[in-house]
């Protein structure tokens, strides 16, 4: 019972924290949050690399995977088992061949949003 | 140092000294327990993948961006993300529900120009740099893991 | 033949007579402090047009026809449109225009187009190129999102320095004849402002941007005029918001030609109550286009207002120069305004 509740908590408390030092880069840098999701791919995949980023995903679950220093880790594993099962060819399937499931359903519900809702007046 | 340049450096201290900040804390804490909620659900999903589901820890991984990703679309369709961002900041912004919100933000409000040139195109106005960054570090890294192994 | 004065400033020898004006908002400013004194509240902010482009030209063309109305005249009757808005190719006045008809000369200010439009008509007018001219001036929160920022529905923080881009447009019918019987604000004067850059190039900082600018030209008008902040019972500037405000006083100080709070009107601040999250306050060209038409002339024809300097303020910025590195310069032009009875 407590290690299922700990799995939660890790997740809780990792994803809330990554999320903290976005806002934190937001508010200190004035960074637009393009530029946020960028540097958060971008790092999550040298994490990913460099070997730091799986061990954290092991252990903290989806604390480390959903924010998008995950998704840069996805990328950067699947490059890496890419390359080790297909050789150069690898380097350039894998990354996008881990993270399709995210992308693809990203690019389908944002064309299927845009057809069924209207943009709207921020709301006062 | 000349005298436009000292005159705009008194200014822009000026500027600082007057601009109101936002207030550091609050912002942080509330980012902290969105972003976590977010986290906590992707957590939900990927234990009833692995769990009931009987699925592959890859695709449970899989399944949890799907389900993240439609519900934050949703939400965004329905005009409750951008609330949710207002309040939030960084812990709507860097799950990967943010990601989705990028897209299907641009894609509805470009959906007047066309389905081609306005959804088509501009879909990827704030996502794409996401993808060209990610892609191109994953092809990088990829080709350096390859030339170690040759090596 | 207007008087030349200093580098900036013209004398209109026949100052243009204020004819009538209007003012049209949608439903965010209808609920403002200002709420009661517009001539139309939109609480559609489509105004039951299909795109958000469409719902700007519609609150463009509302605000010339009321104000054409008021004065019991159509669009026939006015020689030149004045005027402009914050989109590419001042999309939203050119399309109004094509409905209206009228003559018709774009004007860009960025925010500063109101005063821009009426510093340019006043002198057309008292040229003798025209008998009676409407200036005008419209922005849209959701079409300038879109040209400044982000798609509406992306979940992002505005910084207390934001500020809200007024859903407005105003417009002013002025005249030429100044031998008009009863009581009438009147242009007198009209100060031209340059581009001022400060090196501010935070877009999240409109009026720190602009209040340089607004600084400049007004310590021009009252040098060139040979006035002082005493001649006027108000400055009013257009959208500096709560920062810029505070900045515009501490340049004018610095400069020796002390503003006292008192003294000083910002149409940013007017226009929404502080509980509305509007942050720094409003902006865009509506803002100073409502605020003029809704509140400080039927202030001035009421008596409580004699003299006024109005100046709106802009920030020349674009999406392009700024991501290219290039400073947010602003620009501010002014307006005297005087009430006058005969």
């Amino acid at each position: 019972m407590w290690s299922f509740f700990w799995t939660f908590l890790k997740a809780f408390v990792v994803g809330g924290l990554l999320c903290a030092i976005g806002e934190l880069l937001i508010l200190k840098t004035r960074l637009t949050s393009a530029r946020i999701l960028v540097g958060y791919v971008t790092a999550g995949a040298i994490l990913g690399a460099v070997g730091v980023w799986q061990p954290l995903a092991d252990w903290a679950g989806a604390g480390a995977t959903v924010p998008l220093l995950g998704f840069g880790n996805t990328l950067a594993q699947g490059a890496l088992r890419a390359v080790k099962n297909r050789g150069i060819l690898g380097a350039f399937t894998g990354g996008v061949e881990a993270t399709a499931a995210g992308i693809t359903a990203a690019i389908f519900f944002g064309y299927l949003m845009a057809i069924l809702f209207k943009p709207k007046m921020k709301a006062e | 140092m000349n005298q436009q340049a000292k005159k705009n450096q008194w200014y822009l201290e000026l500027v600082q000294k007057l601009t109101p900040k936002s207030e550091l804390g609050k912002c942080l804490l509330r980012s902290f327990w969105v972003g976590g909620v977010i986290c906590f659900l992707g957590q939900c999903l990927l234990m009833t993948g692995t769990g009931p589901m009987i699925l592959s820890r890859e695709d449970a991984a899989a399944f949890t961006s799907i389900v993240l990703v439609f519900l934050a679309s949703l939400l965004t369709g329905v005009g409750v993300y951008d609330r949710i961002g207002k309040y939030a900041g960084g812990g709507s912004i860097v799950p990967i529900t943010g990601f989705a919100n990028s897209i299907v933000s641009c894609a509805m409000e470009y959906r007047r120009e066309g389905l081609v040139m306005g959804v088509g195109a501009r879909l990827f106005q704030i996502a794409g740099p996401v993808l060209v960054y990610g892609i191109g570090s994953s092809v990088v890294i990829g080709l350096i893991a390859w030339v170690v192994e040759v090596l | 033949m207007a008087e030349r004065m200093g580098k900036q400033t013209s004398r209109l020898s026949r100052p243009p007579r204020v004819e009538s004006f209007a003012a049209c908002v949608g439903k965010k400013e209808g609920h403002g402090p200002l709420g009661s004194l517009f001539d139309e509240v939109h609480e559609d902010d489509t105004l039951g047009q299909k795109n958000w482009e469409k719902a700007e030209s519609a609150l463009f063309g509302a605000a010339v026809n009321r104000c054409l109305e008021k004065a019991n005249l159509k669009p026939e009757n006015a020689r030149f449109l004045l005027g402009g808005d914050l989109l590419n190719q001042l999309a939203a006045s050119c399309f109004a225009c094509r409905d209206l008809g009228i003559p018709f000369l774009g004007l860009f200010g960025a925010c500063s187009t109101m005063a821009e439009s009426l510093a340019v008509g006043s002198m057309l007018l008292d040229g003798g190129s025209a008998d009676r001219l409407v200036c005008a001036a419209s922005s849209h929160f959701c079409t300038a999102e879109r040209q400044f920022r982000f798609p509406l529905e992306l979940g992002t923080q505005r910084p207390p320095s934001a500020q809200w881009t007024v859903t407005g447009a105003g417009a002013v019918l002025l005249h030429e004849q100044d031998m008009a019987a009863g009581v009438y604000p009147a242009v007198t004067h009209v100060t031209v402002g340059k581009p001022i850059d400060f090196g501010v190039t935070d877009a999240n900082n409109m009026g720190a941007a602009m209040a340089p600018a607004a600084a400049a030209t007004i310590r021009q008008h009252f040098y060139d005029a040979s006035r002082t902040v005493d001649d006027y019972d108000f400055i009013v500037t257009g959208d500096l918001g709560r920062v810029g405000s505070e900045l515009l006083r501490e340049l004018l100080k610095k400069e020796g030609a002390s503003l006292p709070e008192k003294k000083h009107i910002d149409c940013g601040l007017q226009i929404f109550a502080p509980e509305q999250d509007s942050h720094a306050g409003g902006s865009g060209c509506g803002c100073s286009a409502s605020v003029l038409c809704a509140k400080l002339l039927p202030d001035m024809i009421a008596g409580r207002i004699r003299r006024m300097l109005f100046v709106a303020t802009g920030a020349l910025m674009s999406t392009t120069t700024g991501n290219e590195g290039e400073n947010i310069p602003g620009i501010a032009h002014a307006v005297a305004f005087e009430r006058m009875e005969a």
